[in-house]
């Protein structure tokens, strides 16, 4: 079945975003709000008003890594440390505890902030081939609002941009 | 007057515009100076061939000399480097959005301040084919680095400070970096198309976007404030006199912090002056910097005085000796340089008048570096020649191997900077559309002129107070 993705390329936030009030309130049958994908130059302030809470879990990864990595430097230190158990201390600690809450602290925001970076590419969807309706203007000063649907509601999606002053429409079909 | 930190109707095409151009054409000037910058580095490259061929014995580091200006200016590199963080992950997380348009090239400076203080440790050794020795790796002899010893910590330090700064810098630019590949041509555009990984602005882009950024801000806070408290514990933890010092961690970060923001300064006034930046680096944001700077002087000062103040009165007579010898001995002339320049000259910042002439600015920020260098000579090489055996007491001055090196240093890091600027953007474009939106959808020119009104300004007469009404 042939899917399409229309995007249509707007002016100003508040067009594009009474383009998506009106799909919220279920002007085209069979779309919802959760098709709406918003491209656009900055992250509108309240954009979680108008797509919904669509919530992160970057900060997942980073609590993750955050923790990985305390507990790792501590114990790759300790284990280092454990191989003087072969040569004289002359009576200090083997592993010893100010130094290796420093260094622990450190693989802590090590760990942590690779892991967010990684959480951030996975999530975002980064390194993947850009779509085929990007378009330049997004990131000049348009915004746009592209939706995948079925056939039959292309053109009410098309009249529904029209009467909302939008600048430019563009339109993929994929197989 | 201008009051506004930037002009609201400012076009988002034109912010792109700008920038873009700032990044085409390098006029004859840019060359220049970036020849300069490559002499420099000669400089520096054939003191260190010299001093590599010959051994240590040029530099003039000698006992009780182990330390001097390669340590100092070390510590003077790595203070530059906190000025990007604060600015960027402190502003950020306030939500001081007059951070916007001078955050990129402050964190580009905190990575390349970074990469030139990474090189001091290394030509400081010596023997630098050994430097792996201090990374954390498995000997085939079982020997393992030293974890009990500052050094360590600070190669720890350093190394998650530079590559967390480094995507710092990078995760922020993505958006940027669309827009440079949405615009160049040739070889750019291939550069930009990988770097900018994907981005396409949408808005499961942004909603991560948001979220990274502002984990790896709550990241880098206590990170960078870590670093420097490390690197003061390379002195610290010694027993030697001047170094020995309970104050000296939150010493060291707030020198850092002033030397960054009077480094952001200097490069805030040339960038808007050669770049043409004046639009978004605007006389208010300048004015917003130097007062940081001056709170920042005024804690640097306060540290410095209750230094003295315990080394005076804690009666340790070493220290206390060091501390008049400082005051009166052979380095008094730097000594004093270095509380006039970190001390009284920031008071010109306090003047609203000279806050915003920036001729003045330029010079006082240099001085003001000129004024922290000072500082960290201060702190290693007095100790070394004053320290626990009188016998032992040397008055060093460094050679030429060293100054051609610390004069190097400032080369390589114009060289980097130049390169940054003409390369990538350094004013960032989405985050100045972001601050243009804000003050236009949000902002109101009632409350902008009641913040922004001066003691001596007049009231309008259209907008009575009611204050005590």
């Amino acid at each position: 079945m042939k899917r399409y993705y229309v995007m249509g390329l707007f002016s100003n936030f508040e067009e594009a975003f009474s383009t998506i009030s009106e799909i919220r309130q279920h002007a085209i049958p069979g779309v919802t709000v959760d098709d709406v994908t918003l491209k656009s130059p900055i992250e509108h302030p309240e954009i979680e008003e108008i797509l919904g809470d669509r919530g992160s879990p970057v900060p997942k990864f980073s609590l993750f890594g955050a923790i990985f990595g305390a507990i790792f430097g501590f114990l790759f230190l300790a284990s280092a440390q454990a191989n003087f158990l072969t040569q004289p201390q002359g009576g200090k600690a083997i592993i010893t505890l100010p130094s290796n809450i420093v260094l622990s602290y450190e693989m802590l925001i090590l760990f942590g902030v690779l892991s967010t970076v990684i959480g951030f590419m996975i999530n975002a969807r980064l390194m993947t081939k850009r779509h085929p309706l990007y378009s330049e203007k997004v990131s000049l000063d348009q915004v746009g609002v592209m939706l995948e649907l079925d056939e039959k509601n292309v053109d009410s999606l098309k009249e529904l941009f029209k009467k909302h002053k939008v600048l430019e429409i563009r339109e993929e079909v994929s197989q | 007057m201008q009051t506004k930190d930037i002009n609201e109707n400012i076009a988002w095409a034109k912010i792109n515009e700008d920038v873009l151009r700032s990044m085409e054409n390098p006029r004859m000037g840019y060359w220049v100076a970036l020849a300069a910058c490559v002499a420099m580095i000669m400089c520096a490259v054939l003191a260190e061939i010299y001093q590599y061929q010959v051994g240590m014995g040029p530099s003039g580091l000698n006992w009780p000399h182990m330390w001097d200006l390669y340590i100092a200016t070390f510590v003077f590199w790595i203070g530059m480097s906190h000025s990007g963080t604060l600015l960027s992950a402190i502003l950020h997380i306030i939500q001081a959005d007059w951070r916007k348009p001078i955050y990129r090239f402050a964190e580009a400076m905190t990575l390349f301040s970074l990469m030139t203080a990474g090189l001091f440790p290394i030509i400081h050794l010596g023997r630098v084919w050994n430097m792996y020795w201090v990374l954390p790796y498995v000997s085939d002899r079982g020997i393992w680095p030293n974890f009990r010893s500052p050094l360590v910590w600070d190669a720890f330090a350093i190394t998650t400070y530079m590559t967390s700064s480094a995507l710092f810098l990078f995760i922020g630019m993505i958006p940027d970096l669309a827009i440079c590949r949405d615009n160049a041509r040739g070889w750019r555009q291939k550069l930009y198309t990988v770097l900018s990984l994907g981005w396409q602005g949408d808005d499961r882009q942004w909603r991560h976007f948001r979220r990274i950024y502002l984990m790896m801000a709550c990241f880098l806070i206590p990170l960078a404030v870590s670093v420097h408290s490390i690197v003061s514990a390379d002195f610290a933890m010694s027993i030697m006199p001047g170094w020995h010092v309970t104050t000296f961690p939150p010493y060291f970060v707030a020198g850092a912090l002033y030397s960054g923001c009077a480094a952001i300064i200097t490069l805030f006034i040339l960038l808007r002056y050669f770049f043409r930046f004046d639009e978004y680096m605007t006389i208010p944001i300048m004015e917003k910097t130097c007062k940081l700077t001056f709170a920042i002087a005024m804690v640097w000062t306060y540290l410095n005085l209750i230094e003295f103040a315990a080394t005076w009165y804690g009666h340790d007579p070493v220290a206390k000796e060091l501390l008049i010898q400082k005051f009166i001995g052979p380095h008094a002339p730097f000594f004093w340089t270095m509380l006039f320049c970190g001390s009284v000259l920031p008071f010109t910042l306090a003047f609203e008048k000279l806050r915003r002439h920036m001729p003045t600015m330029f010079v006082v920020s240099l001085f003001l570096n000129l004024g922290m260098w000072l500082e960290r000579w201060m702190i290693v090489t007095p100790t070394l020649s004053f320290s626990h055996q009188p016998f032992a007491w040397d008055i060093m001055w460094p050679s030429m191997v060293q100054w051609a090196i610390v004069f190097g240093s400032f080369g390589w890091f114009g060289m980097l900077f130049l390169i940054f600027v003409k390369v990538f953007p350094s004013v960032s474009m989405y985050e100045v559309k972001e601050m243009v939106f804000h003050r236009r959808h949000y902002h109101s020119d009632e409350l902008e002129s009641k913040f922004h009104r001066r003691a001596g300004d007049r009231q309008s007469d259209a907008d009575p107070s009611r204050e005590g009404a």
